[in-house]
């Protein structure tokens, strides 16, 4: 293969790339230091014309091609070579544009841009088109794990588009929580038109849908449903996941999968907890789940009070109840759903009775979905009362007693009434947090944190999907035991790939939005089922088809790729090297940033890809007064940003040479240690948001790369370096001001630090 | 009016919305309100009273029956419409207040002398008399509504502007001696004792 490698540039001259630069000057690089065998210009590479003539010589045998035109995300569609292996130096928004065009720039200008051409001509001879790992296969069942609303919705969707799916149930029966209900909050909004008036048609408590949607299972002929059934092993990748279904009665069902969907919903919190609201002191206190079930009981006559049976003349809802509080035991959070149930409840009063008075109690009342505000017009237009106060107590007795601190009128008052409802939360039903068995697994024998881990562990919920992987049986949580994934970039995505998240477990939310959840994740799984059988990375790298590869014989089975691999992709063999299943992999490169060997690799991306970039870089000595200033821009936001400054006419420093990461996580430290060993003044690494509120599209490889580098310091002592001259930043896909400040300011220290005292 | 007072307790003795919703006029609004506060934001004279809408409204919902009617807030408003204007659930405020007010005058709880509920009947009165508005006596009977000293010192303080006013033949001092009318006087009060009635009965009736 390497004897018929054949590596040709492109030099494009339109934009005004010619008018700023010296192409000849710049040809003769690519050829004489770059080392292709052949460099062509072209007037505008981009066209039709320019495009055929690389499409020629690919036929021809060119194997490596090198553009030098615009940003690598610039034209994709026109420089798309699947047939060969490429690299990009970005001499438009790179240099020319971050450039002002003034003669006594012109010298730095071209540096830049030669700088450019042999990083990209060096990038080129250490890579190799990707091509899948031919591990793949194509398996189009999907299972789905949960029969309630999200369940049967998602089987649904996935069923209609012609994706056969297993549905697993735990209890005996389809429908979970929403099959308990008496009536459902409407989902249309009043009718267009709709005038503001008193007597307006506004949308009410519509007829339960679950017995539609299990009829509609059961006549969609290629679902299976699995009732009292639980997952109990699962093993494999997208594409190739072999599961065993416990079943109650018979044997163990093994199947194959080619994607997971798991809507295991969620459980009611426990009422237990609220003393304060005389929960279990009177019967005559429920919650708005067993408030369902007394107006199931009452069918459409009057709804009776639990303890003597006397129809209710007078009932408060009290809301957020435990809920968005940092009390003990409370629920931090709004379970999303409470207001407009609590609003649905009081009509069933209101509809049966007119003269039964209602008051629901509120704090902030969020009514979302498309009938929200239609629906809180609907109880109003009834006579609900609709009081602004928080309740502090509930004092039992024949005829219940609510305290509470009106905050319209600011007075502590009271109301009484036959009966109270409390609009309680949800709790995700989800499985243990794969990272507390390993944070277990890895504390200190005998420490005191391994003991409040143990006593953790010891009230973990039961595994759901019951992984086999390296990384623990279920799927990781963010916050409050709701799946980890992120609410508005990849709402279904976890952090294992080829199994998504859909409905309650993901975060609180109502039927309707549980539904719609259900139909992304029945896309996202069939998108990965797909992307599975061609051996392609699902998000963010869609499409990618190269995967990581290690050298075995440099292996230390050190474990930290199959530990710090943020979706779990790597097992471990037998002997203790790493096992790869490339399917679970999103191609970040975390891995290859851990590896202290570096042993880790893609086809077109390595940790000598990056060197080899970093030492063409020309340096020059330190009498030529020219700094040199590394940065390390993730690819998914710093990068974009960078172009979207540049093409807003923002200034960058001459001296800035930029590389695209895929992640963070993917830097491997070595590319520091070895930068700054050889001459540059400064490294500036910018990745997306970390932790908690990350935005990082690879979830923990930004906050992966932040504890990395926190250990830079040491490197630097050794090296007799100043700590200023590396930094690292979050940087959002926004900050178009911000990100070439950042850079601009790494050059000022420089001048104020002066440079560095490796160069040659 | 006590007694109608009395009734009307003991009839909504559970729900003064409902009372509200039944005897005010525009009064079966007050439920739609969604308290944000945006009328008791917009009103020019908000800071000067006592309730503004926003809680006047939260007070009927709490059922502050006597708070509510007896308070001079809703006499405060000027007709500016601002709130109407701007209340993003459309409710009629302006109106609603007058309609608080009025109802609160026949049951007999407005606070005694308050202002606007005196100039009303000044003007009215003054109305009646002749079948049009005499602005001599209207103004004068404004100025002595509290008593000769205090009339005395109202007339002096505006003075200056009663002679200009009639320098520019905006007023005419004769008016006082009696004043120009309508036509046919008996008639036009005979129309309004009717109209009176018809009301009544329609109160009696449908309670607005």
């Amino acid at each position: 293969m390497s004897a018929e490698k054949k590596l040709v540039g492109y030099l494009c001259t339109g934009c005004g790339i010619g008018d700023r630069l010296d192409a000849k000057q710049l040809l003769s690089t690519a050829k004489r230091e770059g080392k292709l065998q052949e460099c062509k210009q072209h007037e505008m590479l981009c066209n039709a014309e320019g495009v055929k003539m690389i499409k020629d010589d690919i036929t021809e045998g060119a194997t490596h091609i090198m553009i030098a035109a615009c940003s690598r995300r610039a034209k994709v569609e026109a420089f798309n070579f699947p047939e060969a292996a490429m690299t990009r130096a970005n001499l438009r928004e790179g240099v020319i544009w971050v450039r002002p065009a003034t003669d006594e720039n012109g010298e730095t200008t071209q540096e830049m841009a030669e700088d450019y051409i042999r990083m990209a001509c060096a990038e080129l001879r250490t890579i190799n088109k990707p091509s899948s790992s031919g591990e793949q296969s194509l398996n189009k069942n999907i299972l789905v794990v949960g029969g309630g609303v999200t369940g049967m919705t998602a089987s649904l969707e996935a069923a209609a588009a012609g994706y056969p799916v297993t549905l697993v149930e735990k209890s005996g029966a389809l429908g979970g929580h929403a099959a308990l209900l008496h009536k459902r909050v409407p989902h249309r909004a009043a009718a267009i038109g709709t005038t503001n008036s008193r007597t307006a048609d506004l949308p009410q408590p519509v007829d339960n849908n679950v017995a539609e949607l299990i009829t509609r299972i059961e006549s969609a002929g290629n679902i299976s449903v699995q009732l009292n059934s639980t997952v109990a092993k699962t093993s494999g990748a997208p594409g190739r996941f072999s599961v065993e279904i416990a079943t109650a009665s018979g044997p163990t069902i093994s199947a194959d999968f080619g994607a997971i969907i798991q809507a295991s919903g969620f459980k009611p919190y426990d009422a237990g907890q609220l003393g304060e609201f005389a929960y279990g002191a009177s019967p005559d206190v429920v919650t708005n789940l067993e408030l369902e079930q007394l107006a199931k009981e009452a069918g459409n006559g009057p709804i009776r009070r639990p303890s003597d049976g006397k129809e209710v003349q007078s009932v408060a809802f009290i809301q957020c109840a435990g809920q968005r509080s940092e009390r003990e035991a409370h629920l931090p959070y709004c379970s999303g759903f409470c207001c407009t149930t609590s609003i649905k409840q009081a009509i069933y009063f209101k509809d049966q009775n007119p003269g039964c008075d209602a008051t629901i109690l509120f704090d902030d009342l969020r009514t979302p979905g498309a009938a929200g505000e239609d629906f809180y017009r609907a109880g109003q237009q009834k006579m609900v009362t609709f009081s602004k106060g928080k309740a502090t107590e509930v004092v039992p007795g024949s005829s219940l007693l609510v305290r509470f601190q009106d905050l319209i009128l600011n007075e502590a008052t009271e109301i009484t009434c036959d009966l109270v409802v409390l609009a309680t939360g949800i709790v995700a039903n989800s499985g243990p947090d794969p990272y507390a068995q390993l944070a277990f697994d890895e504390a200190a024998e005998g420490s005191s944190e391994k003991e409040t881990l143990r006593k953790a562990l010891e009230v973990a919920p039961p595994s759901i999907l019951n992984l086999s992987y390296r990384q623990g049986t279920d799927l990781p949580h963010l916050r409050h035991g709701f799946t980890d994934s992120h609410f508005i970039c990849f709402p279904y995505e976890t952090r294992r790939t080829g199994i998504y998240a859909a409905g309650p477990v993901r975060r609180p939310m109502d039927i309707q939005q549980a539904m719609d959840d259900a139909a992304g994740a029945a896309m996202k799984a069939i998108q990965a089922v797909e992307n599975a059988g061609l051996g392609r990375a699902a998000h963010p790298r869609s499409g990618d088809l190269s995967f990581p590869s290690f050298r075995k014989e440099g292996c230390t089975q050190c474990k930290r790729c199959t530990v710090e691999c943020p979706f779990g992709a790597i097992n471990e063999d037998d002997k203790g090297y790493p096992l790869y299943n490339e399917a679970r992999c999103r191609r970040c490169g975390t891995c290859m940033g851990a590896c202290p060997v570096r042993v880790i690799s893609f086809e077109n991306y390595s940790v000598e890809s990056v060197n080899q970039q970093i030492k063409n870089c020309n340096i020059p000595d330190e009498f030529a007064e020219k700094p040199r200033v590394l940065v390390f821009a993730c690819e998914n936001d710093a990068y974009p940003a960078l172009d979207q400054a540049s093409m807003s006419g923002r200034e960058l420093t001459p001296w800035a040479r930029v590389i695209p990461v895929r992640c963070l996580g993917s830097i491997n430290l070595s590319w520091i240690t070895d930068s700054l060993n050889s001459g540059y003044d400064g490294v500036v690494l910018m990745g997306c948001r970390r932790d908690d509120d990350y935005q990082c599209h690879f979830v923990r490889g930004s906050a992966i790369a932040a504890e990395r580098m926190s250990k830079v310091g040491d490197t630097l002592s050794s090296l007799n370096l100043e700590p200023e001259r590396v930094a690292l930043y979050e940087v959002a896909i926004t900050d178009i001001e911000r990100a070439p400040k950042l850079i601009n300011d790494m050059a000022d220290t420089i001048a104020r630090i002066g440079q560095s005292p490796f160069k040659f | 009016m006590s007694d109608l007072n009395q009734n009307m307790i003991e009839k909504y003795r559970n729900s003064f919305l409902k009372e509200v919703e039944a005897n005010v006029e525009e009064g079966e609004w007050v439920k739609m309100c969604m308290q944000c506060g945006v009328c008791s934001g917009s009103c020019p004279l908000g800071k000067h009273w006592a309730h503004p809408p926003q809680e006047i409204f939260m007070m009927i919902r709490a059922g502050q029956r006597e708070a509510v009617l007896s308070s001079d807030a809703m006499w405060m408003c000027t007709s500016c419409y601002n709130c109407i204007v701007r209340c993003p659930r459309e409710l009629p405020i302006t109106h609603i207040m007058h309609g608080l007010a009025h109802y609160a005058r026949r049951l007999g709880l407005a606070p005694k002398g308050q202002p606007t509920m005196a100039f009303a009947q000044i003007f009215w009165d003054n109305m009646m008399k002749a079948g049009r508005v005499n602005e001599l006596k209207l103004g004068l009977s404004l100025y002595y509504k509290d008593g000769f000293v205090q009339g005395i010192k109202n007339s002096l303080a505006n003075m200056k502007l009663g002679q200009n006013m009639i320098k520019a033949k905006r007023m005419n001092a004769v008016e006082f001696f009696g004043g120009h009318g309508v036509k046919d006087v008996s008639g036009l009060q005979k129309m309004i004792r009717k109209a009176q009635e018809l009301e009544d009965a329609r109160i009696a009736k449908y309670g607005k």
